[in-house]
């Protein structure tokens, strides 16, 4: 009885650690080597020009948090990404929507589509400064036109590789126009329009840091040059580990929406 | 291997003339529920050609059906049976000849190999695909096929027999007058389509639509229909009437149905080896 009975206890005890120690060991990398940096640089072997030690990046964070500098600029900084995304995968939505259905639109546009994504988004640093000058116009360009092209893309693919058989099922079953696009084909595109908005939002944070350093009065970007001029490297490292932070954000929303539009489909549950 | 060749000929969402009928009829479904079961409508080809560039596959093709009849169409891989019921399906334009079905216009609905539901929507909304303020008679007709309880779950969840189960439902929803069946069994395992055929018998004789079925499986034929025709070449090289009791996809193997069912599938199948000998 008492045998069985501590058995139980050590089943229960294993279990409940091993789930426990799998869910901490990712995290048993990131923290010994936060241990080495703050050890290292206590003791001397990283200048804080280099590596300001983690205590001091996380004081710089607590007191530009405090101030409320580190809200405006963390503000600015997302309305930048909210609206550049906006503009920019909304139209990659509408145009893909646009080829994807009709030929006409697609032997219309799409080549000159094709040979503009050829561009690569900050090559036309030089010709937007001309255009907007350095402000929010420009930057709302860079991501928008940055943005759009994953989305358009895979809205495009999507929208073509909808199944052939399904949308001849759902014809011989009466159903045609506007339902047959609404519960045939834009579901079955959505996979593929989904990932184009993932790998947009992870692109987002790339052109945002470029567009932030060209000149900026507001935003991380502005905030960790403008740290640079002062040689204030925690303030740096926060606005990196801030970047960081938003990607993380981005991609957590992204998997929550494959996750909500996609619940039907076994592999995103 | 026909699918939908005209697909990207046209704009996706564009209506196809021949579908813009079968969307009307969908829209007049409702109306008949309650009503009593319709019946079948006869079914008449006549001289229908079709061709693949050079290749003729179907060759001058003359069918009558009687209302309510169920015909089966055995034949080899590529010898134009389902060519013959896509044309039929309004799915494939023929190259001349004419098919009439009923007095002007036949309410049909065509099952397909592949059970091709959505995977997005759940079973009930499947079934109701097309008449959507139908859901009552939708869940009506999941009974039917024994899946009642299944209407909320995803495609994904069910085991192949079931989703064909689930495309049955969805065609007798709209109460057709004619029901094609494309190979619909062809996929499932052994047991699953001797269920699924005793299934199609009984609602098939209890609703009286007409039937037509392809499939490669003479045994299958011989249980289901009262007529199995043979495509050899793109024509009819055997029409032989099957006079067997029924319900007798339950019953094949009992006593003398037994010996009778095996000589009428030995008679169609040596004549499918003979004309390849």
């Amino acid at each position: 009885m008492a045998a069985a009975n501590t058995g139980a206890q050590r089943t229960r005890g294993s279990v409940f650690s091993s789930t426990f120690a799998s869910s901490l060991a990712p995290w048993i990398l990131p923290a010994a080597l936060l241990l080495l940096w703050e050890v290292s640089a206590r003791a001397g072997w990283l200048s804080t020009r280099v590596l300001p030690e983690p205590w001091s990046v996380a004081r710089a964070f607590w007191t530009l948090a405090a101030s409320g500098e580190l809200w405006t600029h963390l503000g600015t900084s997302l309305w930048r990404a909210g609206s550049g995304f906006a503009v920019g995968a909304g139209a990659g939505l509408a145009l893909g929507l646009l080829t994807g259905s009709f030929r006409r639109a697609e032997t219309l546009l799409d080549t000159t589509l094709q040979m503009i994504r050829n561009i690569p988004a900050l090559a036309l640093i030089p010709l937007v400064i001309l255009w907007f000058g350095i402000d929010e116009t420009a930057k709302l360009f860079l991501l928008a036109v940055g943005v759009f092209f994953p989305v358009y893309l895979n809205t495009f693919h999507g929208i073509r590789s909808t199944d052939p058989g399904l949308i001849e099922m759902a014809r011989s079953y009466g159903v045609s126009g506007w339902p047959l696009y609404r519960d045939v084909i834009l579901p079955g595109a959505l996979p593929s329009i989904l990932v184009g908005v993932r790998f947009s939002l992870g692109l987002v944070w790339v052109l945002l840091i470029v567009a932030e350093t060209i000149s900026a009065q507001a935003g991380i970007g502005y905030m960790t040059m403008n740290a640079r001029e002062f040689l204030q490297t925690d303030v740096v490292l926060v606005g990196i580990l801030l970047y960081a932070l938003l990607g993380k954000l981005a991609d957590l929303a992204s998997r929550a929406m494959e996750k909500h539009f996609l619940r039907w489909n076994p592999a995103y549950r | 291997m026909l699918l939908a060749p005209t697909y990207f000929e046209s704009d996706l969402i564009a209506d196809a003339p021949a579908q813009e009928q079968s969307a009307r009829h969908a829209d007049a479904a409702p109306l008949a529920r309650g009503a009593p079961e319709r019946q079948g409508v006869p079914v008449s080809i006549s001289a229908l050609r079709k061709s693949y560039g050079a290749r003729e596959v179907l060759r001058g093709i003359d069918l009558q059906l009687k209302p309510g009849e169920f015909v089966a169409i055995v034949g080899r891989s590529g010898c134009g049976k389902s060519t013959l019921l896509r044309a039929l399906a309004g799915l494939e334009q023929a190259d001349s000849g004419s098919i009439a079905m009923g007095e002007g216009k036949a309410d049909l609905r065509i099952m397909f190999q592949e059970a091709r539901l959505l995977p997005w929507k759940p079973v009930l909304e499947n079934v109701a695909l097309g008449l959507p303020h139908a859901l009552n008679a939708a869940a009506a007709a999941l009974s039917t096929v024994g899946l009642g309880e299944r209407a909320d779950d995803w495609p994904a969840a069910l085991s192949g027999g079931q989703k064909q189960r689930v495309a049955l439902a969805r065609a007798l929803v709209h109460q057709p007058q004619v029901l094609l069946l494309d190979e619909p069994l062809g996929a499932l395992d052994a047991l699953t389509r001797i269920e699924m055929q005793q299934l199609i018998e009984s609602l098939w004789l209890s609703r009286g639509f007409t039937a037509v079925l392809v499939t490669h499986d003479v045994a299958e034929a011989v249980a289901l229909a009262d007529r199995v025709l043979l495509i050899e070449d793109g024509a009819i090289a055997l029409d032989l009437a099957i006079d067997l009791p029924r319900p007798r996809a339950a019953a094949r193997g009992n006593g003398d149905n037994a010996a009778a069912f095996a000589a009428l599938e030995q008679r169609i199948l040596s004549h499918v080896l003979r004309a390849h000998a």
